[in-house]
């Protein structure tokens, strides 16, 4: 004999929380120094108007994290990037 | 202990080509006599800045790595402020990880140059 309740199990759609982990892109790859010159790498860690994202949006880790607004700053100051921008991206 | 360090600095857009080289000449003498040893240098030329300093839009980067004990750098600062013609400055301590970098990206720099020859 068929079991209808199996089938009707699967109708209703299953809540699964399908977050994708985040990681340290420089732990990740064994980058060991952020360089200030590279403004082009660096643009990936400011949003649009030149502030730096925080960790939580890009899941880096502390440790690198100190490292990239060191860079971003040393990047300013030799403006290679803004302080204030409008539509950086 | 002689570190290596690295300083960037950006001169003023009004100079002619031979007054930035002779004020870059002023910085390679001025490191040279005082004992540092000039590991590696580049001029980026005429950038435009990320935003106005001094009312100019652009300058000429230069940037000169090199070795030498720790006095000097307070040294070379002091002139590089009393300068005119440099409108910004940066001087940059290099780690170990900082010199492999560098020393890795000049490889790489170096082997693009020779198989583009290679090519011509």
């Amino acid at each position: 004999m068929a079991q209808p309740n199996s089938d009707i199990k699967f109708l209703t759609p299953i809540a699964v929380d399908v977050k994708k982990k985040k990681y340290c892109r420089f732990k990740k790859s064994g980058i060991k120094y952020i360089d200030y010159k590279d403004a082009d790498f660096l643009l990936k860690f400011v949003n649009e108007q030149g502030k730096i994202l925080p960790r939580r949006l890009t899941g880096t880790s502390t440790k690198y994290q100190k490292k990239v607004a060191q860079a971003i700053k040393r990047a300013r100051h030799l403006a290679l990037m803004p302080y204030v921008a409008d539509l950086l991206k | 202990m002689l570190n290596q360090y690295e300083t960037v600095f950006i001169l003023t857009p009004v100079l002619s080509d031979e007054q930035m080289k002779e004020a870059v000449k002023k910085y390679q003498e001025m490191l040279k006599s005082k004992g540092a040893e000039i590991v590696h240098e580049e001029h980026w030329g005429m950038r435009k800045l990320a935003y106005p300093i001094q009312k100019k839009s652009t300058g000429f980067y230069h940037l000169i790595e090199y070795k030498t004990e720790g006095p000097l750098i307070a040294e070379l600062e002091l002139t590089l402020k009393r300068d005119e013609r440099v409108i910004r400055f940066l001087t940059v301590k290099l780690d170990k990880h900082a010199v492999a970098y560098n020393e890795k990206k000049r490889a790489k720099t170096q082997e693009e140059v020779t198989v583009k020859e290679e090519a011509n």
